[in-house]
């Protein structure tokens, strides 16, 4: 030993020093001590004494493994010390292999194939077991397809104690190299004979590891299982064959038939609950038709739900709700407990309890059920109580609100389950609350009672989470105003002080709404004086709904009709007092001038009343025209505006003469009817999908109409051009060319803006998008694509659109109505297609199948006694012919083949890639494609010689896949 | 399968950590934190499972115990039966008391490596492979008297001090 290195070697610090310092260090200084370790570390592990080295790379390990510190900088160390002849140091560098190595990155792991071969033929055990670990924890494709022959020898091991482990670590090789199947599966599946419990143990395990990924290659083992399942009496041998006929059984009618018994003996017999547990599930999982294994299995279940073990409790919950599924006899029978769980200590079982609550629900117990659910909510703490609203939800509307009869009753729940608390799902109660008014036409005077209620609720404007359900009620109150008993009560909790305490957006909806409402009662109060039919019924409903609504109101305080001229709402308190004076005053000259018939006073009460409604929105809008919020700034100068033009009309009714007040109210009538038919177009649900298909009309000239606006708008108006962009996406090459065209011609010339920002672009051309499409350059905002998709979906912008163009609104009603609850034919929310198998898997069960359907064919031929000779010569040219078929060119030809196809598509282009190498082959091999059962197919492509011996085997072979003695 | 096998204190402080499929390091430090997170919010008494779909993907779940002031975890998914998970973190618990005779967190503390080999035994690749905790005594022993053997020739030994305990 050189100086230095013994040095290092009596002063280096072991990993107990290590682990002490680590300890000792105070909290902040960890870090820092771990550098410090980290640099002796890196000195240490260079050196070439192999004690020190292993000590060396042992601290790093521990370091690494649980305080996340990198080693991939010591991998070859690792490497190194791997051809140790020190047990402990050849231990020490594979753990810190199959901790630290990462298979795709890690290249040093080649590097260790011969140390892990040489290992695999080692006399002693433990080196060969430390070698397998080591493998299925680094497996790379290049180490599996080289240690595959190691492998294969290794599984016919003498020692139980190796032939174990090598099974347990050949799913990592078959992983990373499917090609291993063909050499190893034969031994594999002998093992499934072993006495040893061990080794059968390890190659059930395996194989139900494998039927997870693709059961159906399997299924001809069945006959093996079974007879495990039959005559193993070791638990956990039972459970993995239990999970294997899980998912055999569903593949093969026969097969379920078959274990149906031997499974209920398991679980009649048995003490052990997690066997108990296996059983049951497999019961419930694959065997649901069996009506006694499953009435036993429920019998278990409810053993389970009345076990004092937390554990047994929830598992038993769990199966119940796979039971569920099929047998909603068996929740229903075990109503109690299951309520009585959804008020456990422990989450998991409360989880499981609402999932299976949740299961029991039908039309006719809804009400019910959420009725006892909103108790539970009330009571729980906000992550459950969550849940369960949450729950309730996504059930309730589960297929266009299917279990759902009374919507009045639901649309309440809503709104009762807004008041909440701890209510979270404001986003999806708000998401309901519109498209049920939306859907729904006959709940839309119910939804407008429980918007209001929910709009003066002062409790919710403290919960951030409900503002989005507030809007949604502000946004119905607006849009079904016309449903409500009481508009004016419903413009006062739009116009609300406390409003501002909410986010700018909602505060928008509000006045948006207020909008509407105020259109919808001047409307109906000027129309109802010119014996127009339809509003002036309208005006006499509110008028009535008006007493109702004031009387049966808690809040309020009755009105009678003697103090009706008194303000109409005491809640108007709260505006300014001149106000109320001042309509006061002219109430009582309007109420001198009119004559006194009974409809001309309740006319005259409603003149006050849109006068008192006009101030109202004057006064609590006009401070807003002044905000630094665009959206709430622009929508309450529009009101403003309106109101305005509107004043003077009203105002003259009372001190003109006859003829110019008709006159007024005439063009103030026209003017409101215009605005009324505006907002009073109805709002239809519309797919996501539904805008792409709405053809062109063929009448439609885009360019004119684009030079009208041209003519119509000066330039501030512009962005609206940007709303043409949605033409763009009914197809892409018209609406390109469309587009383009006036683009160049009308845009850029005309207009002063457009041209400073093509001026703008110019010079900054590096800042811009690049684009071939000249409209870019004329539009102000780059076209919204997505904004078609959002816009139709989503409510919130749906409420944004109705302040949006009527072009627009045109549109979305040409969605079909039908009467109860509107629903789309087309895939309205369709569902996004199944994801691609992995190709691994794919791989490894194309390996399994074409071996063992050759074993199958080999038995049936010894069976039959026909050409026994060659059969198993057959066989020993399989293992022979396919280890050269590594070859890369086959493994390729399948890859290729096999991406984005079905399984029996797969097998034939298979076939198709072995033709290849086998030209002469015939064609007549393609009739059995298609045949699922189908198994001699590729051997027949490899030989041309077999071919003709192989044809009586076909004809066996299709007819099934499990031989007869098991079924 | 099992996909990893954690032990950590009752303040988050990992003592084994083996990942049955590669996890990069700080993504395995984040997945104990996780962990951590869900164990401690869960009340004493409770059922023993939790899933963790989030952290591991479909169906994946973790059964937990504690000892003494050391949980164990082992997060596995539908091809291994709960109860018989449980069964098994029991046998690995004996077996360390076995081994160690009267097993502490310090124990599991400075036997880094003794901890991963009597691991080993149980469960390779994520396969199960042993069930009997007697099996496992006589199998590590056997290593620990290869190794010591080796090592009596060398200066240093490998793994000091807590052997003895």
């Amino acid at each position: 030993m050189t100086g230095p290195s013994l040095m290092e070697s009596l002063f280096q610090r072991s990993l107990d020093d290590l682990i002490k310092g680590l300890r000792l260090s105070p909290p902040g200084v960890e870090a820092a001590f771990i550098a410090k370790s980290v640099d002796e570390i890196r000195r240490e592990i260079k050196s070439t004494d192999s004690q020190t080295k292993a000590t060396a790379l042992q601290k790093l390990t521990y370091l690494h493994s649980l305080y996340g510190v990198d080693m991939s900088w010591a991998a070859f160390p690792a490497v190194e010390l791997s051809s140790s002849a020190v047990h402990s140091h050849k231990r020490l560098a594979f753990l810190s292999a199959s901790l630290s190595f990462n298979p795709n990155t890690t290249d040093v792991i080649l590097l260790l194939t011969h140390q892990l071969r040489k290992d695999f033929s080692s006399s002693n055990p433990h080196d060969v077991s430390l070698a397998l670990s080591t493998l299925s924890s680094i497996s790379t494709p290049d180490l599996s397809r080289d240690l595959t022959p190691d492998l294969f020898t290794l599984l016919n091991s003498s020692k139980n104690f190796v032939k174990k482990k090598a099974i347990a670590a050949i799913l990592r090789v078959f992983e990373q190299y499917p090609e291993a199947v063909r050499v190893c599966f034969k031994r594999i599946v002998e093992n499934l004979e072993s006495s040893d419990m061990g080794v059968l143990s390890a190659a059930v395990g395996l194989f139900s590891e494998l039927t997870v990924k693709e059961p159906r290659s399997y299924l001809p083992l069945a006959p093996e299982f079974y007879k495990i399942l039959v005559d193993s009496r070791n638990n956990w041998v039972l459970i993995k064959v239990l999970k294997i006929f899980a998912k055999l059984a569903p593949l093969e009618p026969r097969l379920a038939k078959r274990i149906v018994e031997p499974i209920c003996e398991h679980l009649r017999r048995t003490g052990a609950k997690s066997l108990e547990f296996e059983c049951v599930n497999t019961i419930v999982t694959s065997l649901s038709e069996y009506e006694p294994a499953v009435k036993l299995a429920v019998m278990k279940i409810q053993e389970f739900l009345l076990d004092n073990d937390p554990n047994l409790k929830y598992l038993g919950l769990q199966a119940l709700a796979i039971v569920a599924a099929n047998h909603s006899w068996a929740v229903l029978e075990n109503k109690d407990v299951v309520i009585k769980s959804l008020d456990d200590v422990d989450v998991n079982i409360k989880l499981e309890a609402l999932q299976l609550v949740m299961a029991m629900v039908s039309e006719d117990n809804v009400a019910e059920i959420c009725k006892v659910l909103i108790s539970y909510a009330l009571k729980s703490d906000p992550e459950f109580c969550n849940e369960i609203l949450g729950s309730i939800l996504s059930t309730c509307s589960r297929n266009f609100y299917d279990v759902i009869v009374d919507f009045d009753w639901y649309v309440s729940l809503l709104g009762e389950m807004s008041r909440i608390p701890h209510c979270q799902k404001g986003e999806e109660i708000e998401t309901q609350l519109i498209d049920i008014g939306m859907r729904v036409k006959d709940v839309r005077p119910e939804l407008v009672h429980i918007a209001r209620g929910l709009l003066i609720d002062p409790a919710l404007l403290g919960n951030p989470f409900i503002h989005k359900v507030l809007s949604a009620a502000a946004w119905l109150s607006g849009e079904y105003v016309e449903f409500s008993r009481n508009p004016l009560e419903l413009m006062e909790s739009l116009l609300q002080p406390r409003s501002c305490l909410l986010p700018p957006p909602i505060r928008a909806v509000y006045i948006q709404s207020a909008f509407k409402v105020l259109t919808f009662c001047i409307y109906s109060f000027l129309s109802s004086g010119d014996d127009t039919s339809y509003p002036s019924e309208l005006t006499d409903s509110v008028l009535k709904g008006d007493f109702q609504e004031s009387s049966d109101t808690a809040t309020i305080t009755p009105i009678s009709d003697t103090d009706l001229d008194d303000g109409l709402n005491p809640r108007s308190s709260h505006q300014p007092t001149k106000c109320v004076s001042t309509g006061n005053g002219e109430d009582s000259v309007i109420s001198h001038e009119q004559e006194s018939s009974a409809s001309l006073k309740k006319q005259q009460l409603t003149q006050k009343s849109v006068m008192d409604l006009v101030n109202l929105v004057e006064t609590n809008l006009g401070p807003l025209a002044g905000s630094h919020e665009v959206e709430i700034q622009e929508r309450a100068s529009n009101v403003l505006g309106m109101i305005e033009l509107i004043k003077p009309r009203i105002h003259s009714s009372t001190d003109e003469s006859e003829g110019d007040k008709i006159k007024g109210e005439l063009r103030a009538s026209n003017m409101m009817k215009l605005m009324f038919d505006a907002f009073s177009e109805e709002l239809g649900p519309v797919s996501v999908s539904a805008q792409e298909r709405v053809p062109i009309p063929d009448g439609l000239v885009l360019k004119e109409s684009l030079s009208d606006i041209e003519a119509i708008c000066d330039d501030i108006k512009l962005p609206i051009s940007s709303s043409f962009s949605l033409v763009r996406s009914f197809s892409m090459t018209d609406a390109n060319t469309i587009h383009e065209r006036p683009s160049k011609e009308e845009y850029e010339p005309s207009s002063e803006s457009t041209s400073l920002l093509a001026e703008h672009r110019k010079r900054h051309e590096l800042y811009y998008l690049p684009s071939e499409n000249k409209a870019m350059i004329s539009n102000n905002y780059p076209p919204a694509h997505e904004r078609k998709d959002l816009a139709i979906d989503e409510p919130e912008d749906l409420v944004k659109l109705t302040k949006q163009s009527l072009d627009l609104r045109k549109k979305r009603n040409q969605a079909k109505t039908r009467p109860v609850v509107v629903k789309l034919d087309d895939g309205e929310g369709a569902h996004i297609a199944a994801k691609k198998p992995e190709l691994n898997d794919d791989l490894i069960s194309g390996a399994v199948r074409e071996v063992l359907l050759g074993n199958e064919a080999a038995s049936s031929s010894s069976r039959s006694k026909s050409s026994n000779k060659a059969s198993k010569e057959r066989e020993k040219n399989e293992l022979n012919i396919d280890r050269p078929s590594e070859s890369k060119m086959d493994v390729t030809n399948t890859v290729e083949s096999e991406v984005g196809h079905g399984s029996s598509r797969r097998r034939k282009h298979r076939i198709d890639g072995k033709e290849k190498k086998h030209p002469s082959s015939g064609k007549e091999k393609k009739e059995h494609d298609h045949k699922d059962k189908q198994k001699s197919d590729h051997r027949h492509g490899k030989h041309k010689s077999r071919q003709r011996a192989d044809g009586a085997l076909n004809v066996a072979a299709q007819s099934s896949v499990i031989p007869d003695f098991l079924l | 399968m099992i996909r990893g096998v954690i032990v950590m204190n009752d303040r988050g402080k990992p003592r084994l950590v083996k990942f049955y499929e590669f996890q990069p390091a700080e993504k395995q430090q984040e997945l104990i934190r996780s962990i951590y997170r869900v164990l401690c919010s869960r009340a004493e008494n409770v059922s023993n499972f939790v899933k963790v779909d989030s952290l591991f993907g479909q169906d994946v779940r973790l059964v937990y115990k504690t000892f003494a002031t050391l949980y164990f975890v082992f997060i596995f998914d539908s091809s291994e039966n709960e109860l018989a998970m449980l069964d098994l973190m029991q046998v690995f618990v004996e077996t360390l008391d076995k081994v160690f005779s009267n097993v502490c967190e310090l124990d599991v503390v400075f036997n880094f490596n003794k901890v991963h080999t009597i691991l080993e035994e149980f469960i390779l690749g994520g396969q199960v492979l042993e069930t009997n905790s007697s099996e496992v005594v006589k199998t590590v022993e056997e290593i620990l008297k290869m190794e010591r053997a080796a090592n009596s020739i060398k200066v240093v030994p490998s793994i000091p001090g807590w052997q003895g305990r």
